[in-house]
């Protein structure tokens, strides 16, 4: 009892062939849309590998450029042979090819769904590595004279500014580390010797944030300095002041954009898996069409197709056996090798 | 004696429809492109309107939309007329409408041209217009209570941080005006007080700018306050100090872009109209050499195309005359003093056909 069966006469089969040519070649597009949204990816891990501490993991973007590439390919390889598949003499050739084709895209299909799990789990990762390389930057922001660490400041600086956001957590991350450099500190003043000496490592702290930090949409000028005082400022309460300074952490709107990427390619490996089993559905019926045909010779004849040949019970039933067929070929016979040295 | 006469077989006067044919339809992309383009300047135009004071400069977008969607009319037309020329039967239907449409096309690339000149002469203006709207801007960036205002000192520092400037012409314009409210002066204070005493105006001056201007390259936190005093801060002289705001003025640098955008813009209309002046020519040609293959009769006869049929001064003399004439059948004449009873030959030349014979009168049967 065939699963699914349809019937088709020549004018459905040929609306099916033309059908799944355009569903192939629209596959083709997706293909070469998943492999610019990989290059996209890549491109924005790069910009800002200094605040992920350089040791991001590249994995995501490498395979959906790898995708994208593979799904081009299989997909133009699919509209070739539906665009033959209605004259007879062109069609024998892709005829042996097209189980093993198949079985292709279903193992495509699960490597797509890998893919798309992983854009969703990986995303715990970037949490993770940009926790870790705001807090390294934030305390090498000084340190624009020492090689390799040169451009933090500038990095950092215009992340915040872009991103709209102050700190790790938020903008008191910055009262925690020295972010001026000492070369522009005036050791011989005293103010400078007492704050140096007021904490047990040395550092110059104080409750200031960069400028990068300020808020463009605040009514006033900018309050950096001696944040914490309410009495250094005309009119100022630190507590309830909101426009100020940006008070979203640099962390949180970072992961929130790269989150929003990645989720945003999950969905549309997701919806690529549902037009690629479109595209086999109508593949195995084009197929099981052509074959059934009585007369090959004869084009305008009915013909049958379907997804299974026999029920899906009995298809999975065959497979598992079909499977322990070949592992028990693969065994020893243990009881034969003592004979066989008599 | 034709103006450029070129033979046409057949077959080339097909090929010559359906090149035609194919470069029309790229002339309508190319009409696209240029209205699109003029939809992009009148936003970038849009989004900087509070930096620019009111000017005529809205006409150069404007223009550009208008011709862009004028040149997709024309050549959607264009194309499907040389669709039809392939088929001498289908282009009778043509046969009317051919060469009023050559001749609104020819004047239609004049105001073309004219676009992309006034790209190029927009400059003055708008420069005019930064300057005058950037002072002001300036001048109300405290006034963030100020209803129509409020959101100015917002705008001015995003185009400090965006386009990295600082002030109109350099960051001493800051110098000049107040820009803190009122509302976060403390009055009592007797320092505050002075510096207000300390000018004419009574303004709160100081040598201060505001953090949009400080600059991401600097090595050293920004330095925004007392800028000029070099013993406020450690290791600083404000003299070779370059890298701690930004240097350029904001209307140096919104010229500079804007004059890029206008640059583009009217390099892409000039070539855009090259373009039509040559599909037109080949226009032209097909139309003459099709009207000379209906005058002999045999449509697949080689013929003669030409851009004008006589000289280029002969041309203009009898336009002219027929222009003359047309005029001076509208006039009214007045040698009868207006009274419409008295029978005044007409002045209009009659034209009976080529041989200019009037026709017979005709007896009346006795």
């Amino acid at each position: 009892m065939p699963f699914m069966l349809v019937k088709f006469n020549l004018q459905k089969r040929v609306k099916l062939a033309q059908g799944l040519w355009m569903l192939y070649w629209l596959s083709v597009i997706m293909g070469i849309l998943l492999f610019g949204l990989g290059i996209f990816f890549k491109v924005e891990l790069r910009k800002r590998s200094e605040v992920m501490d350089n040791n991001e993991s590249h994995l995501v973007p490498n395979l959906l450029v790898l995708v994208g590439l593979l799904a081009c390919g299989l997909n133009a390889f699919g509209g070739k042979v539906c665009h033959d598949s209605l004259d007879p003499s062109k069609f024998i050739k892709w005829k042996s090819m097209l189980k093993a084709y198949l079985l292709l895209s279903c193992g495509f299909n699960a490597l797509l769904l890998a893919v798309s799990l992983l854009c969703f789990i990986m995303q715990f990762s970037v949490y993770l590595i940009l926790a870790e390389g705001l807090r390294n930057g934030i305390r090498f922001y000084k340190d624009t004279d020492t090689p390799g660490r040169c451009f933090m400041k500038r990095t950092l600086d215009m992340t915040q500014i872009e991103f709209r956001c102050c700190g790790n957590n938020n903008f008191r991350d910055w009262f925690e580390v020295q972010w001026i450099s000492n070369r522009y500190l005036d050791m011989s003043n005293d103010v400078v010797k007492d704050r140096l000496l007021s904490n047990v490592e040395g550092k110059y702290l104080m409750d200031s944030v960069p400028f990068s930090c300020c808020n463009p949409a605040s009514p006033r000028p900018c309050i950096q300095h001696h944040l914490t005082n309410n009495s250094a400022h005309y009119d100022y309460d630190h507590r309830s002041e909101q426009l100020n300074i940006w008070t979203q952490g640099c962390r949180e709107a970072l992961f929130s954009y790269y989150s929003g990427i990645m989720s945003s390619i999950g969905i549309f490996i997701l919806l690529i898996i549902i037009l690629e089993s479109v595209d086999m559905a109508g593949l195995k019926y084009l197929i099981t069409s052509l074959e059934t045909m009585t007369d090959p010779e004869v084009q305008d004849c009915e013909s049958e197709g379907f997804l299974l040949e026999k029920g899906v019970k009995e298809t999975f039933a065959d497979l598992l056996t079909k499977i322990k067929t070949l592992g028990r070929s693969n065994q020893v016979e243990g009881g034969d090798t003592p004979e066989a040295n008599t | 004696m034709a103006v450029l006469r070129v033979k046409f077989t057949k077959t080339s006067r097909d090929k010559l429809a359906q090149l035609l044919w194919i470069l029309n339809w790229i002339s309508v992309v190319t009409g696209a492109i240029l209205f699109s383009l003029g939809i992009f300047l009148k936003v970038e135009i849009n989004k900087r309107a509070e930096l620019m004071v009111e000017r005529d400069i809205q006409y150069v977008p404007n223009m550009l939309v208008a011709v862009g969607l004028i040149a997709c009319a024309i050549n959607f037309l264009g194309g499907k007329i040389c669709y039809d020329c392939v088929d001498t039967t289908k282009f009778l239907r043509w046969k009317l409408i051919i060469l009023p449409y050559i001749i609104f096309t020819f004047f239609f690339t004049f105001c073309m041209l004219v676009g992309a000149l006034m790209c190029y002469t927009m400059h003055g203006e708008l420069e005019e217009s930064l300057n005058v709207g950037l002072t002001e801007a300036m001048r109300f960036y405290k006034d963030t209570d100020t209803p129509g205002r409020c959101f100015l000192k917002r705008t001015v520092d995003m185009l400090q941080i965006h386009f990295q400037c600082c002030g109109n012409n350099g960051y001493r314009d800051w110098f000049q005006i107040q820009w803190i409210s009122n509302r976060y002066l403390d009055m009592s204070q007797k320092e505050v007080v002075d510096r207000f005493r300390s000018n004419v105006e009574g303004k709160y001056l100081m040598d201060g700018v505001p953090f949009s201007c400080c600059n991401i390259n600097s090595p050293r936190p920004c330095i925004q306050q007392q800028i000029t005093n070099n013993s406020a801060h450690f290791n600083y002289e404000h003299q070779t100090e370059e890298l701690n705001l930004w240097m350029k003025g904001c209307r140096q640098v919104l010229l500079e872009y804007y004059t890029h955008i206008m640059q583009s813009i009217g390099l892409t209309v000039l070539i855009t109209w090259l373009f039509e002046l040559s599909v037109l020519t080949g226009v032209r040609y097909l139309q003459t050499s099709l009207k000379n293959v209906l005058k002999q009769g045999d449509p697949d006869s080689e013929s003669d195309g030409w851009l004008l049929e006589n000289s280029l001064m002969e041309t203009a003399r009898t336009n002219l005359n027929i222009i003359k004439s047309l005029c001076k059948c509208n006039q009214i004449d007045t040698a009868s003093n207006g009274d419409p009873n008295i029978n005044v030959p007409s002045t209009c030349k009659a034209l009976y056909g080529p041989d200019n014979v009037p026709p017979k009168a005709t007896t009346e049967a006795s």
